[in-house]
């Protein structure tokens, strides 16, 4: 799949920030005043900043506000629906918290419930894909949530908690990794059950086009594959290495910092690589991950 | 709107067969012509003469070649559109409700004006019906002709999609999979038909039809004479004659 620049920051900011509003949402670290207002500016411009980063790649934006009406059926309007909840009733708990000196714990619980669902929702939408079979497995929510849960730890600077949570998120991303890489075979979709045609093997002779189409340029994204694995472990040391490192060392705060950075370019590099080798399979139909079908 | 009907009146589709179809891409340029001139938004083309054309298109056809243990490989041309599934994943993922499958005919279409452009649809679909238009940025999909085969304008030979009437080799036929007695029902039961991906359980209500097998040359074909060592008669001659010269 193509690694649109826009979903990336998305998924990752958006997943940090509902992560980090989770853990305030229940009073990790129990905050007020100025110091509370510093955590939601930085929980609010992630988690909004990653949202309006999804609509970059829409061809009509001006049309999105129709995405809140098919929640019965569409993850994606559910998304959208749970992201303004969990936006609006965390606000109501942080105006609280910051300006008023009240704490309603029992809206920072549904605050940081929703918060979550949001993200579970963001996995599900592409959980859902039967087309694409590396993405349509129970890991994908598991690495979304993961993911959310570990920085928003790290975030909310629950250092003990965040070494724990970090190490399970690494330990998830490899797993998902090395499940994802058999998916395609396994699957049982191959060229011969796309085209229904019987024979000893079947080869694309030719393509439709000479040219390219959205098809090749939306699903035809390929990485070599030295490069994944030099990527990967870009990815778990920066995400998890790094952090885990700084936060066991005495605190200070340029090394949370630091360690923050650290993780935020690791999960950039794991969302690029979740996207850029995705398999789908209107791809069989132009002879690619044949090597199963023979 | 993107929740799927239980059941449609009708299931209205293709059948394509493979035996016949002679892969001259007709059925694509009149598909092309057809939706570009009419219903939504035209098909759009990038850079159509230039190093990298790029356009939109409704029905594309490949080409396989089918390698068997017995005589010369066969070659398939394999045209590909919409297959109006009666459990279509690109309608259940739609947020705007742009998409959706109509319970009279089961059609499954856009609504253009309602399409954001999110291309999430596309990548439901495991077949690679959809393309999005570079140029309006909405979702573009087969139709199944909707505005010829109810289109009371056109003379009733006409009223069928434009691919199916365009077609040279008569490899397209059009109908409805619902009524049993339908020629393409018929056709179906005749040939035993070809289900796209059956194991993703999207059910397509288009069908292919299998390419039948072809006769086998090598085995009705008498050996051409060669020199050799069992040639008899003036090949004999040659072959000592060329013995003899060392």
């Amino acid at each position: 799949m193509k690694p649109a620049a826009s979903v990336i920051i998305f998924t990752s900011l958006s997943g940090l920030g509902f992560g980090l509003l989770a853990f305030l949402g229940l009073g990790m670290p129990m905050v007020d005043g100025l110091v509370a207002f510093v955590f939601y500016a930085i929980a609010y411009a992630l988690s909004v900043g990653g949202l309006l980063a999804s609509t970059f790649h829409l061809g009509h934006p001006a049309r999105a506000i129709k995405a809140f009406s098919q929640w019965r059926t569409s993850w994606l309007s559910r998304e959208g629906w749970l992201a303004v909840l969990a936006l609006l009733v965390m606000a109501i708990y942080a105006i609280g918290v910051i300006f008023l000196g009240v704490r309603l714990s029992i809206v920072g619980i549904i605050g940081a419930g929703l918060s979550l669902a949001t993200v579970f929702s963001t996995a599900m939408i592409y959980t859902q894909l039967r087309s694409i079979p590396r993405w349509n497995t129970v890991w994908t929510p598991l690495m979304f949530m993961s993911y959310s849960i570990a920085g928003g730890a790290l975030l909310a600077g629950q250092t003990d908690l965040a070494l724990g949570l970090l190490s399970i998120m690494a330990a998830i991303q490899i797993v998902t990794w090395i499940a994802g890489d058999k998916a395609m075979a396994s699957s049982g979709t191959t060229i011969a059950t796309a085209t229904g045609l019987k024979g000893k093997s079947i080869r694309a002779f030719e393509p439709p086009h000479t040219g390219t189409n959205y098809l090749l340029q939306e699903f035809g994204y390929q990485v070599a594959r030295k490069h994944v694995a030099k990527l990967r472990i870009i990815s778990i040391i920066c995400s998890a290495g790094t952090p885990i490192l700084f936060l066991s060392l005495p605190f200070n705060h340029w090394l949370a910092l630091a360690a923050v950075v650290s993780h935020l370019i690791g999960v950039l590099t794991s969302r690029w690589l979740f996207f850029a080798q995705a398999e789908h399979t209107s791809m069989l139909y132009y002879g690619r991950h044949t090597a199963a079908a023979k | 709107m993107t929740c799927l009907p239980q059941s449609t009146d009708k299931k209205l589709g293709l059948v394509i067969d493979l035996d016949t179809c002679v892969g001259c891409h007709a059925c694509v340029i009149s598909c092309k012509g057809w939706n570009t001139e009419n219903y939504g938004e035209p098909l759009g083309d990038q850079n159509a003469y230039g190093e990298m054309p790029n356009g939109a298109f409704l029905n594309r056809v490949h080409s396989y070649e089918i390698e068997t243990d017995a005589g010369f490989a066969q070659l398939a041309h394999f045209p590909k559109s919409c297959l109006h599934c009666e459990d279509a994943p690109c309608v259940t993922v739609c947020p705007t409700g742009a998409s959706f499958k109509r319970t009279e005919d089961g059609i499954v279409l856009v609504n253009e004006s309602d399409c954001m452009g999110c291309g999430l649809c596309a990548w439901a679909c495991p077949y690679g019906a959809r393309e999005m238009d570079p140029l309006a940025e909405v979702m573009k999909k087969c139709t199944l002709c909707v505005d010829r085969i109810y289109n009371e304008n056109l003379p009733e030979e006409d009223r069928i999609p434009s691919c199916v009437r365009t077609c040279p080799s008569g490899a397209r036929h059009f109908g409805d999979f619902a009524d049993p007695n339908s020629a393409v029902s018929k056709l179906v039961a005749e040939r035993g038909s070809i289900e796209l991906m059956p194991e993703l359980g999207t059910k397509p209500v288009n069908r292919y039809l299998p390419p039948r097998p072809k006769d086998q040359i090598s085995k009705q074909q008498k050996p051409t004479p060669t020199v050799a060592e069992t040639a008899d008669g003036f090949f004999a001659w040659l072959d000592k004659t060329l013995e003899r010269l060392g």
